[in-house]
């Protein structure tokens, strides 16, 4: 019983992700399950995802957010528009440069936050500021329409458009054999896991429990494949937002790097004292935050075909809301990508359910406001049973 | 006979893992200043927080009869309302506001929601006045310095209708002369009729004020002596604060032979980080040799916490001047970093506070100081650091469950105990135990106690730092003695006595 309680404790946000995805799947007449919107769940969310790995890494040094990614989103765009529409640069080249600008910006603000002592959202709210409007700035001098296009297709293919792409009307065989090879790499990794815990005489979860992890893991990616093989291919984005939050979950759970962003978290001086260069991890995480948004900028101008003074709008929010929502603590010292990314689901969920539905963008707002809310409230309660018992 | 203003019956009170108060009695007349007195942890500020609704009625056992009725006080504004003002040891007072805004703060002048300027400032004044304060109260608090600071907070007390004043450790932050002065005002305010309770580690202090003495010992009320039915002097006080037996309570230490000098100090002076005109430790000198327990005993505040950590890495303080020697090799620390590499540990008194990750498993506070010891190439080595965490909770006899439990669940003893492993873990040749037994009972101290004979055995160095008088003594080869940032005095452990290191402390404060 005790641990049913707990299980369901630790996956309530998937489960209730599985809920509302049928709730919406209902509502729409099924129109939420069809393969496009699959597509577009994925595509649309894809900045989320790889912003939330950056703010998770902020928020867990001690819930430290940044405000400025947004608006930094807009200026890479505007930056990349000058680079490779105006001037001509090589995309490549082009790509390089716009990760050099990120890296520079990400020293700065990482210095004035590490080592001047100046409160993040300060620092990351001035940066809000300023890169909106010079990012604007730069695009209405640059273009009578404010926006910049179109951008090089070399590029494009880069960051957009489908992997052996297929017309929607085929099935993307290559696809499916994906979704096949990860569904076994899954089986194999949780199947050698609990092995080994039992070998080395560790705690080890039961059989039942590790059948229904992995048939559900399993049922989730082949769903997600035989629809996006309908849809016509596996976004270039997907694989994108893949890397970086297998990347992250390796640095989060396995690497003593990582493992510092949670201790500072937990208890800045202890860690300091334990001979941990706690400046320099702080540092880190706001250069690091710097780099994903750059990562995230590529997605967005290759999404939108252009540059826009509009680009970016809210994502610093979108990025934490998904952080907040799965379980990332708002104090520090705790939280994992995989939390984030089922968080970010499930706002993703929300937003395409609600769009598809018909709802009134004002009304998602508010509904919005209310689930990420809810995800706090319950996180605390649920934190407080915990300490009863 | 006086009538009885306050009663407190049978108070007893627990913490997890600690009880605190153990059936308390304390009886305070009307216009009499009462003194408690006792060692650091026997309970004294608990039993006042008791009284002044810090913890609220039915967090403890016990009646608080005050003025003739029982009562039960639910927040500290209920006791404020009889009457019963506590001022607490570190000042509450909001540096960049005036003297008249905190002085009535959350007792503000004027109509509900309209604070009245001009008679919260004229109000502030007279009050100013009675405590013999001659400043404008449109003066900020950080203007002025902290003996008119510790006046302030008197006086505010005294706006809020004070019958019952509590004062514990006023004179901890300031010099002779205003520590003088507050006295001179508590005797005034007891001309008056004002009751007060002073709370203090100064025993002239006490002689000087006290007409009553209440000596607390292990969260317990041992006399209460009579300054005008018997003789009172520091030496008698002495005796009520430490006289119990110290039988068997310390682990013997068998066949360790005490080597060569491992770590020595000499003439380190540490200035505090803020006020960096302040000396908070002068012009120390030490050493520790292989085998050995050195204690250094001190009052709260005498620099002992700030002497470590500054030989830490210089984790603590500025402008620090002074030689540091680790196994015959001059050394100049930097960081923590330099200094666990240099294989010095410090394990710090405030294991909540700078030791503990609380919201992390025992697993991960256990390998934190030496992660590359349970890695390679950066890559945690999980199965390692799981071995290693289970290696030092059997042989520290931790009680958990698995280490994957979180510290914050853990009860005081057995958070010192991953503390220890933590610091043990990277294999450190001096440890500097801070306090290592604070506010954990005695049957996890006689734990800590067998493993600090361990470490010794092994070769180690040892540095405890304690203001518990048995244990300095039980447990030390050698003592030195700290009192406001020197050291005033060496002795044996055979030599040592709890009266004449006591004596050595008092001699030194008087400027002798």
């Amino acid at each position: 019983m005790k641990i049913n309680a707990e299980f369901f404790k630790k996956n309530a946000m998937l489960m209730v992700l599985v809920l509302v995805y049928i709730f919406f799947t209902v509502t729409t007449g099924g129109q939420m399950f069809q393969p496009l919107n699959f597509n577009a769940l994925i595509t649309q969310n894809a900045y989320v995802y790889i912003l939330a790995t950056g703010m998770l890494m902020c928020m867990l040094t001690g819930g430290n957010i940044d405000l400025s990614c947004g608006s930094f989103v807009c200026f890479m765009g505007a930056v990349g528009g000058i680079l490779m529409v105006v001037k001509g640069v090589n995309s490549g080249v082009a790509v390089a440069l716009m990760m050099v600008v990120g890296i520079v910006y990400g020293c700065v603000l990482g210095y004035l936050i590490a080592y001047m002592n100046i409160p993040p959202w300060i620092a990351t709210l001035a940066g809000y500021l300023a890169f909106r409007g010079w990012g604007t700035a730069l695009l209405s001098a640059n273009s009578t329409t404010g926006s910049i296009a179109p951008f090089p297709d070399s590029f494009l293919k880069l960051f957009s458009g489908k992997v052996f792409s297929t017309p929607i009307t085929k099935f993307n065989y290559v696809c499916f054999i994906v979704g096949i090879i990860a569904s076994l790499i899954v089986a194999f990794v949780n199947v050698r896991s609990r092995a080994n815990k039992i070998k080395k005489g560790y705690e080890a979860e039961s059989v039942v429990s590790l059948v229904v992890k992995t048939v559900l893991s399993i049922a989730a990616i082949m769903l997600f494949a035989y629809k996006l093989a309908k849809a016509g291919g596996i976004p270039t984005v997907l694989v994108w937002v893949v890397v970086v939050v297998l990347i992250y979950n390796f640095i989060t759970s396995k690497t003593v790097f990582g493992r510092y962003f949670y201790t500072i978290g937990g208890n800045r001086e202890a860690t300091r004292l334990s001979g941990v260069d706690t400046n320099k991890i702080m540092f880190f995480a706001y250069l690091n935050m710097a780099v994903l948004t750059v990562i995230t900028s590529y997605l967005v101008i290759a999404r939108f075909q252009a540059a826009n003074s509009t680009a970016g709008t809210n994502y610093e929010m979108d990025a934490i809301a998904g952080c907040v929502v799965g379980g990332v603590s708002a104090y520090g010292g705790s939280g994992t990508i995989f939390g984030m990314v089922i968080g970010a689901t499930l706002i993703g969920v929300i937003n395409l359910g609600m769009s598809l539905m018909g709802v009134d963008a004002n009304w998602q707002k508010v509904v919005k406001g209310v689930v990420l809310l809810g995800a706090v409230v319950f996180d605390i309660l649920a934190n407080k049973d915990k300490k009863l018992s | 006979m006086a009538k009885v203003l306050l009663e407190m019956k049978n108070i007893t009170k627990t913490f997890p893992g600690v009880k605190a108060l153990d059936n308390v009695n304390l009886k305070v007349e009307e216009g009499e200043i009462h003194a408690l007195v006792g060692e650091n942890g026997a309970g004294k500020s608990t039993l006042m927080n008791v009284l002044s609704g810090v913890y609220p009625f039915g967090t403890y056992e016990g009646d608080i009869i005050y003025d003739g009725e029982v009562c039960q006080f639910q927040t500290i504004k209920d006791s404020e309302k009889k009457g019963i003002v506590i001022i607490h040891q570190e000042l509450a007072l909001v540096p960049q506001m005036t003297i008249g805004e905190n002085m009535f703060l959350g007792n503000e002048r004027g109509k509900k929601n309209a604070i009245n300027w001009n008679e919260t400032y004229s109000e502030a004044d007279k009050y100013l006045k009675m405590v013999g304060l001659s400043e404008s109260s449109r003066v900020l608090i950080k203007d002025i310095g902290t003996g008119k600071q510790q006046l302030v907070e008197i006086a505010k007390a005294l706006a809020k209708q004070a019958k019952l004043l509590i004062l514990d450790e006023p004179t901890s932050s300031l010099n002779e002369t205003d520590s003088k002065a507050l006295l001179d005002l508590m005797l005034e305010f007891k001309k008056q009729g004002m009751t007060m309770i002073i709370i203090t580690h100064k025993l002239n202090e006490v002689v000087y004020v006290a007409d009553k003495i209440t000596v607390v010992r292990d969260g317990s009320t041992i006399e209460t002596m009579d300054k005008h039915t018997t003789e009172i002097d520091e030496a008698r006080i002495i005796k009520g604060m430490v006289g119990r037996e110290i039988t068997d309570r310390f682990p013997k230490r068998h066949d360790v032979v005490i080597g060569d000098v491992n770590l020595e100090v000499k003439d380190w002076t540490v200035h505090h980080p803020l006020y960096t005109e302040r000396k908070v430790v002068d012009n120390v000198s030490m050493n520790v040799k292989k085998g050995e327990v050195v204690g250094i005993y001190g009052l709260m505040g005498a620099g002992r916490t700030e002497l470590s950590m500054s030989i830490f890495g210089r984790s603590y303080g500025s402008d620090i001047t002074g030689t540091l020697t680790i196994n015959g090799k001059q050394v100049d620390l930097k960081n923590p970093r330099e200094a666990i590499d240099a294989k010095l540990a410090y394990v710090t008194e405030d294991r909540k506070g700078n030791g503990l990750v609380l919201s992390n498993s025992i697993k991960v506070n256990t390998s934190l100081a030496n992660m590359s010891g349970v890695s390679s190439k950066s890559v945690i080595d999980v199965d390692k650091e799981y071995q290693v965490a289970v290696e030092y909770k059997d042989k520290l006899k931790t009680k958990t469950p698995t280490v994957e439990q979180n510290v914050g669940n853990l009860s005081g003893g057995n958070q010192q105990k991953v503390l220890l492993a933590k610091w043990m873990f990277t294999d450190p040749d001096v440890l500097i135990l801070d306090e290592p037994t604070r506010g954990i009972d005695v049957g996890a101290k006689y734990e800590i106690y067998c493993i600090i004979n361990d470490l010794v055995s092994a070769g180690k160095s040892v540095i405890m730092i304690s203001s518990e008088l048995p244990e300095v003594i039980g447990m030390s080869d050698r003592i030195y003695i700290m009192n406001e940032g020197k050291f005033v005095g060496e002795m044996k452990a055979e030599d040592a006595t709890q009266e004449n290191i006591m004596a050595c402390i008092l001699k030194s404060g008087r400027g002798e």
